[in-house]
């Protein structure tokens, strides 16, 4: 039977974090709500303080400048979630374990990404990038891993024999059961883990039920525990609250790449790549403003991501402050991991160093400045090519040469003395020719094309209309 | 002090010695431009400024055999906000590869016009940028100068023949004037000291361009008679002359 090895991912100031307060020097503390408010948790610079959970918001003010926020529910929910679909670039088995932790099957996971050590460092650091700060212990049984996380107890045991000691060492408060039942407990004078398995099973039965019984059971691994997996979304959507209304693009940056770095776990975990990122700015009383990148080739690059951005952002003027930064990605397009060159700059790496090059001009000048020319089959000038995407192949060879530049539209020309004239009288270098064609798509041109110079050496194409007016246009420049 | 000791000295500067190696070079297609330029071709790596004030004399025409060789490797060839449409039939009867082409346009201000031009020379991916530059200063050049050293790519800047006056740290400086039928080029700055004579070229027609008028005998006395186009022979007794094939 294959060994299982379970990671419990610990926040235990998530509802801070998720307001983006976990970091700020600011000392922030969030109470249950009511009269008799007390401190449910704080940030670090709130514990610096000697706040301590449990105290009464009223004494916890009187320690110094507090911020009191008093929320949670569905955004820590979200938050929660959002974390579970980028573990899974570590695993495919995520489960939840609310309200605030994550479970990481990571037994199969261990020859992949080189060993348990190796593994559980990517994992802090990349929640620790995200802006949680986590508490990770890792138990052959689920139960088992969160008891840990809950005692904050980073441990990593790997062997099922070996749990049984720093198990029998855990205060009974881990395992939350329900209040009588604990109550009950410490008034037998039990404290520890170990004093309670070392109870008579049928006499704990009988006194506390069969669930409690089961409870230690799967801890200690006697029973097997299965645990519902998480099923990531089919999209990515998020909304980052920011912590303080942002005038200025520059103060969306930070958001920007938590946002990112959490998009670049949830692609990881499902071998994809973004083609479009849909990005809103949410202002007051719900108003966004809204704009898409669009890329060449899919990426999940943070780095890159970040920087087509932050080209967008310098060109955005903002009507109002922002308060929060929603990213929304749809199209997700399988992307293969990175292949190793053997060498430096080899073909993949130059190739996705041309893409970089065009997504960031388009990105800072605009989607439509960037262009690609074609060919198309057809004797009219201006039909006779296209705009296209670059690098477009054209399909068909050209049909006649020309001068390099074209005038679009063809510039009229004063005729003086019967002789068209562009700085002075032109002179005919060359037989004309007439281009009659476009009959058949209702813009038919007949024309006589001339090559002339004019006095200060300049070579022109020009042509006379052979219908109607028969005026004289130039038409390119020949330089 | 002996003559070998006065020769050695480096406050000397000797007139017409071999030119400095550039690093890499593509080469311009016209032969005796070619032979003044330091490497034997366009330098890459490098910013190329070239002064014009008239257009239809053949300025583009000056680089397409470079750009068409170009446009035969894998990377862009960058035009920054030409003055006007590059007509996609007339540069593949030239040799350049279209699907190698990125026209970058409708830049709204100067400085994204800079910073395109910046990013396309630094990046890596273009192997040449044409632009025309609207009031660049010498620190702007230095800037650009920088990026193409960095990004290898070969730097084509169209000024007007009034930027002649200023300085500028472009790698090689080109004036192109008319000269009756035909273009003046005159060397303005290369590596390894200016001071070379023009270079008349034939930039009328992709094939005849080869065909190149330049010996000494030649002046620009010759050129009054007004020869009809695309005959030019010199008389076999001039020393140094060269038969040009009469146009087919």
């Amino acid at each position: 039977m294959r060994t299982s090895l379970w990671l419990c991912l610990g926040l235990p100031t998530l509802p801070l974090e998720t307001l983006g307060l976990g970091d700020s020097p600011q000392a922030c503390v969030l109470t249950t709500p009511g009269r008799e408010s007390r401190v449910r948790i704080g940030n670090r610079a709130a514990y610096a303080l000697g706040i301590a959970p449990g105290m009464r918001a009223g004494a916890a003010q009187a320690l110094g400048d507090v911020e009191v926020y008093t929320r949670g529910g569905s955004a820590e929910q979200a938050a929660l979630e959002a974390l579970a679909a980028w573990c899974g670039q570590f695993t495919s088995v995520v489960s939840l374990a609310p309200p605030d932790g994550l479970l990481l099957e990571i037994g199969q996971s261990l020859t992949l990404f080189g060993g348990v050590a190796k593994l559980v460092e990517q994992v802090r650091e990349g929640v620790l990038d995200l802006g949680y700060q986590p508490l990770l212990a890792i138990a052959p049984t689920p139960l088992a891993a969160i008891f840990f996380a809950r005692a904050h107890q980073e441990v990593c045991i790997t062997d099922l024999r070996q749990l049984h000691a720093p198990l029998s060492r855990l205060p009974l408060a881990v395992l939350g059961v329900d209040v009588r039942i604990a109550e009950a407990l410490t008034g037998l004078g039990l404290r520890e883990m170990g004093e309670c398995l070392r109870l008579p099973r049928d006499g704990l039965a009988r006194r506390f039920g069969p669930e409690l019984v089961r409870l230690l059971d799967r801890v200690s691994g006697r029973q097997p525990d299965p645990r519902l997996p998480f099923e990531p979304p089919a999209r990515f959507g998020r909304l980052l609250d920011l912590p303080q209304e942002a005038e200025d693009t520059q103060a969306l940056q930070f958001a920007a790449r938590r946002l990112l770095l959490e998009l670049a776990g949830f692609l990881r975990a499902r071998g994809a790549g973004a083609r479009q990122l849909d990005w809103r700015l949410v202002h007051r009383d719900r108003r966004e403003t809204s704009f898409k990148l669009t890329l060449l080739t899919p990426s999940r690059d943070p780095e890159h991501l970040g920087q087509l951005l932050r080209s967008r952002l310098e060109r955005l003027a903002l009507p109002e402050p922002v308060r929060a930064l929603r990213l929304i990605v749809e199209d997700l397009c399988p992307l293969a991991g990175v292949t190793l060159a053997l060498l430096p700059g080899g073909k993949e790496q130059s190739q996705a160093q041309s893409f970089a090059f065009l997504e960031r001009l388009r990105a800072r000048l605009g989607e439509d400045a960037v262009r690609g020319l074609r060919l198309l089959p057809d004797h009219r000038p201006e039909a006779a090519w296209s705009f296209c995407s670059p690098g477009e192949p054209s399909s068909s060879p050209g049909m006649r040469s020309g001068p390099l530049w074209l005038l679009d539209p063809p510039q009229a020309l004063v005729v003086r003395e019967g002789r068209p004239r562009l700085r002075g009288p032109l002179e005919l270098m060359e037989r004309g020719e007439r281009i009659e064609s476009g009959w058949w798509d209702g813009q038919p041109m007949e024309r006589d094309y001339f090559v002339v110079r004019n006095p200060l050496g300049g070579r022109y194409w020009i042509f006379r209309e052979v219908e109607g007016k028969r005026r004289w246009f130039v038409h390119g420049i020949y330089d | 002090m002996s003559l070998e000791a006065v020769l050695r000295d480096p406050r000397l500067w000797r007139c017409g010695r071999a030119l400095p190696v550039e690093a890499e070079t593509v080469p311009s297609g016209f032969v005796e431009m070619d032979a003044l330029l330091p490497g034997g071709g366009w330098p890459r790596g490098a910013l190329v400024e070239i002064l014009t004030d008239m257009e239809g004399i053949g300025a583009l025409q000056l680089v397409m055999p470079a750009l068409a060789h170009l446009s035969q490797s894998k990377q862009w060839l960058a035009w920054i906000a030409p003055p006007h449409l590059p007509y996609g039939p007339a540069l593949a009867a030239h040799g350049v590869a279209l699907a190698r082409m990125l026209l970058v346009w409708g830049i709204g201000s100067s400085r994204e016009h800079f910073w395109a031009l910046e990013q396309s020379l630094r990046a890596g991916p273009c192997s040449a940028v044409l632009a025309w530059p609207r009031g660049l200063d010498g620190r702007g050049l230095r800037r650009l100068q920088l990026a193409a050293e960095a990004g290898r790519s070969l730097g084509l800047l169209f000024r007007p023949l009034a930027a002649r006056r200023e300085a500028s740290p472009a790698a090689l400086r080109l004036m192109l004037e008319p000269h009756g039928p035909l273009a003046a080029v005159s060397i303005l700055k290369r590596r390894g000291g200016a001071g070379a004579r023009p270079v008349y070229l034939d930039l009328r027609d992709p094939e005849r361009s080869r065909f190149i008028l330049n010996t000494p005998p030649f002046t620009a006395g010759t050129l009054a008679l007004g020869f009809p186009k695309g005959v030019v022979q010199l008389s076999p007794l001039v020393k140094g002359g060269v038969h040009t094939p009469p146009a087919k």
